[in-house]
């Protein structure tokens, strides 16, 4: 493996953070401690991850609203997203948005989005910018299948083809829009074969390993950091869980649910490590038991952070001047 | 101080912001070599080139986009070529523009401006005349304004470029060749504060945009008949200095609203709740009145386009009728 043995554990355990602040943001939904919805990124944590770990600390992303993933990816403090969705003071957006717009700005995160193909436009403007400032950012687009049958994917990726923006489209193809099977709803077979309308490349990967997303993602960002343009990438992957909350998942089987959980992202990406000498088990345990710890203080933080004031209700409506 | 266009002083705006901060740029469809469709960027290609991204037509992507560019530090200045196709980018004003910094609790901000044409009179018919910036009002986190002057939308412009808020301003297309006197250089005009643009003492009339000039021309015209009329140019939907209208409202106790947009649901129903809800309401002594747009789509027929919405003639009347004259 070419990457360094600090870098494939620090993705070990991105990984591993994913799930665990999932499994437990279903434990406290369970409990009624969650008000809002959310939607889990289990059996996705690859796509965040093997994207994430190609980007540099400066360049940015958006996000969905399935967005748990690519916030820890991309850096983020676990207290500050679980005090969030607990709705509390302390939390990223200080308790008015909730699971579907966090944004960490301080780690290039433009912000997660409740609105399906929200980020689209979000990041090729974010790109048009780093192509006017010549900042040598890349924006990364995180979208879903369901996001690639929007109006604003054609007009957006038709923009940065013309323009060659420094902008990488990573398609989560989890194979469901809500209950859309995405073969009944796509009319192409592959949404990166959507790439050629907008004279860019189109890459599919295998979503559930995690270095080959990488290896796709750190192509194309080197290409955009370059100036050659944009990437369209479609990940194949699957979650888990239903659509949201409230989903109870009639529309697919549980074999077919089982036959993706074999494919494990975390499972065969500890499996590789152990294989090919990269890490111990004991190395690996450790990092699990890490991350145990970490999800338990994050929810520690959370439940002691105090809530927002009602007085502050209309707080934040608009940019105060100078701030 | 020189006369000029008002899409003179707009330009000059536009140039001016260019050259101040290097952030500044415009996005648009046809704004290049072309020079907008109504003009307002032309002859500013050569030089600006760098400046004015050419757009395919996309409306939503380009708000959209316009509001990814603001996030990350730039001032992005999105023309729309008619209001109507504002439409087409609903979203990223309403869904994403207006809401990001709160749904952050306060994380990001969105300093952009969309600039767009609106209004009849032109004979483009109903997807090309509409004025709709009461629609706009309507949804906290947007900021609205609509200069009716050559001296206000060089000043608005460049307020609205400079606040970190994102920004509707409404140019009616008639206002375009209209003069007036315009100061070289920098200045600005505060977003959220009226202007007393006629002073009288016997009836307010609270006007926006294209109803400014109609309402000081029938001011004119109503000083022969012994009416002394004051005529507020409210410039700001959102934020509406409610304070200037109630001082006025208090001093003449008769209020017109003239508004361009249909009076259903307008900016004037809000205009007339805030003077009633206020002090000013003891000193009305005579129901308030407002004129508006006809409740239907702009018609083609310049008879038929004419009478859609308020003209001259018809706020003449109005005020006659308020005193008790044919």
């Amino acid at each position: 493996m070419e990457l360094s043995k600090e870098k494939l554990l620090w993705m070990y355990k991105k990984m591993v953070q994913i799930r665990q602040f999932e499994l437990k943001t279903d434990e406290l939904y369970k409990k009624n401690m969650i008000w809002g919805t959310y939607h889990l990124y289990v059996g996705e944590e690859a796509t965040a991850v093997g994207a994430c770990a190609a980007l540099e600390p400066t360049d940015y992303i958006t996000s969905t609203h399935r967005g748990h993933g690519h916030t820890i990816a991309k850096g983020a403090d676990l207290k500050r997203m679980m005090a969030e969705l607990l709705g509390k003071e302390t939390g990223y957006c200080k308790g008015r948005g909730g699971s579907m717009h966090i944004a960490d700005i301080s780690t290039g995160h433009l912000g997660a989005n409740g609105i399906v193909a929200g980020g689209i436009p979000i990041a090729t403007g974010a790109a048009l910018a780093s192509k006017l400032r010549e900042d040598g950012k890349v924006t990364l687009c995180f979208f879903g299948d369901g996001a690639a049958n929007t109006g604003t994917f054609n007009e957006s990726l038709n923009m940065a083809g013309i323009w060659k923006l420094p902008v990488v489209y990573f398609c989560e193809n989890n194979q469901y829009a809500m209950s859309a099977p995405v073969n009944k709803f796509t009319a192409v077979k592959n949404i990166a074969d959507r790439a050629a309308s907008y004279n860019m490349p189109g890459v599919i990967v295998d979503g559930n390993d995690v270095l080959e997303v990488y290896k796709a993602v750190k192509e194309a960002v080197d290409r955009a950091r370059k100036g050659e343009g944009p990437t369209l990438i479609e990940a194949k992957t699957y979650r888990w869980f239903g659509h949201s909350k409230s989903d109870p998942r009639v529309y697919r089987t549980r074999e077919e649910e089982e036959e993706w959980k074999k494919k494990d992202p975390i499972k065969r990406f500890a499996e590789k490590l152990l294989s090919e000498g990269v890490a111990t088990e004991e190395e690996l345990k450790k990092i699990d038991e890490e991350v145990v710890k970490e999800i338990e203080e994050a929810y520690q933080f959370a439940v002691e952070s105090p809530e927002p004031k009602v007085e502050d209700l209309a707080k934040y409506v608009y940019a105060e001047e100078g701030e | 101080m020189a006369e000029k266009l008002y899409i003179e002083a707009l330009a000059e705006a536009i140039k001016e912001e260019f050259e101040r901060d290097p952030n500044v740029f415009m996005m648009g469809e046809d704004i290049g070599i072309y020079g907008g469709a109504f003009g307002v960027t032309k002859g500013m290609y050569p030089k600006y080139k760098d400046k004015l991204i050419e757009t395919p037509i996309s409306e939503a992507s380009i708000v959209g986009a316009g509001v990814g560019a603001a996030l990350v530090g730039m001032r992005p200045i999105v023309e729309i070529m008619f209001s109507d196709f504002m439409m087409d980018a609903m979203e990223w004003i309403v869904n994403q523009a207006a809401k990001l910094r709160y749904m952050t609790g306060g994380q990001l901000k969105v300093p952009l401006v969309i600039r767009s044409p609106m209004g009849s009179g032109t004979g483009a018919a109903a997807q090309h005349s509409q004025s709709l910036p009461a629609m706009f009002a309507h949804i906290p986190g947007l900021k609205v304004v609509m200069p009716a002057t050559p001296y206000d939308v060089k000043g608005l412009f460049k307020a609205a470029v400079r606040d970190d808020n994102p920004v509707i301003f409404f140019e009616h297309k008639l206002l375009y060749w209209t003069k007036g006197e315009v100061p070289e250089g920098d200045y600005i005009v505060p977003i959220g504060k009226a202007d007393v643009k006629r002073e009288g003492k016997d009836i307010t009339i609270i006007a926006g945009s294209i109803t400014v000039i109609r309402s000081l021309e029938a001011a004119e015209k109503l000083k022969g008949e012994g009416i002394d009329v004051e005529v507020i140019d409210i410039r700001s939907l959102s934020p509406l200095d409610t304070e200037t209208i109630v001082n006025s409202v208090i001093k003449t106790g008769k209020v017109l609203i003239v508004e361009d947009d249909n009076k259903s649901y307008g900016w004037g129903a809000e205009v007339l709740s805030r003077i009633v809800e206020s002090d000013a309401f003891d000193y009305l002594d005579y129901p308030i009145q407002r004129l508006g747009g006809k409740d239907v789509p702009i018609p083609y027929n310049p008879k038929l386009e004419g009478a859609a919405v308020p003209q001259v003639e018809d706020i003449i009347e109005t005020v006659k009728a308020i005193f008790g004259k044919e």
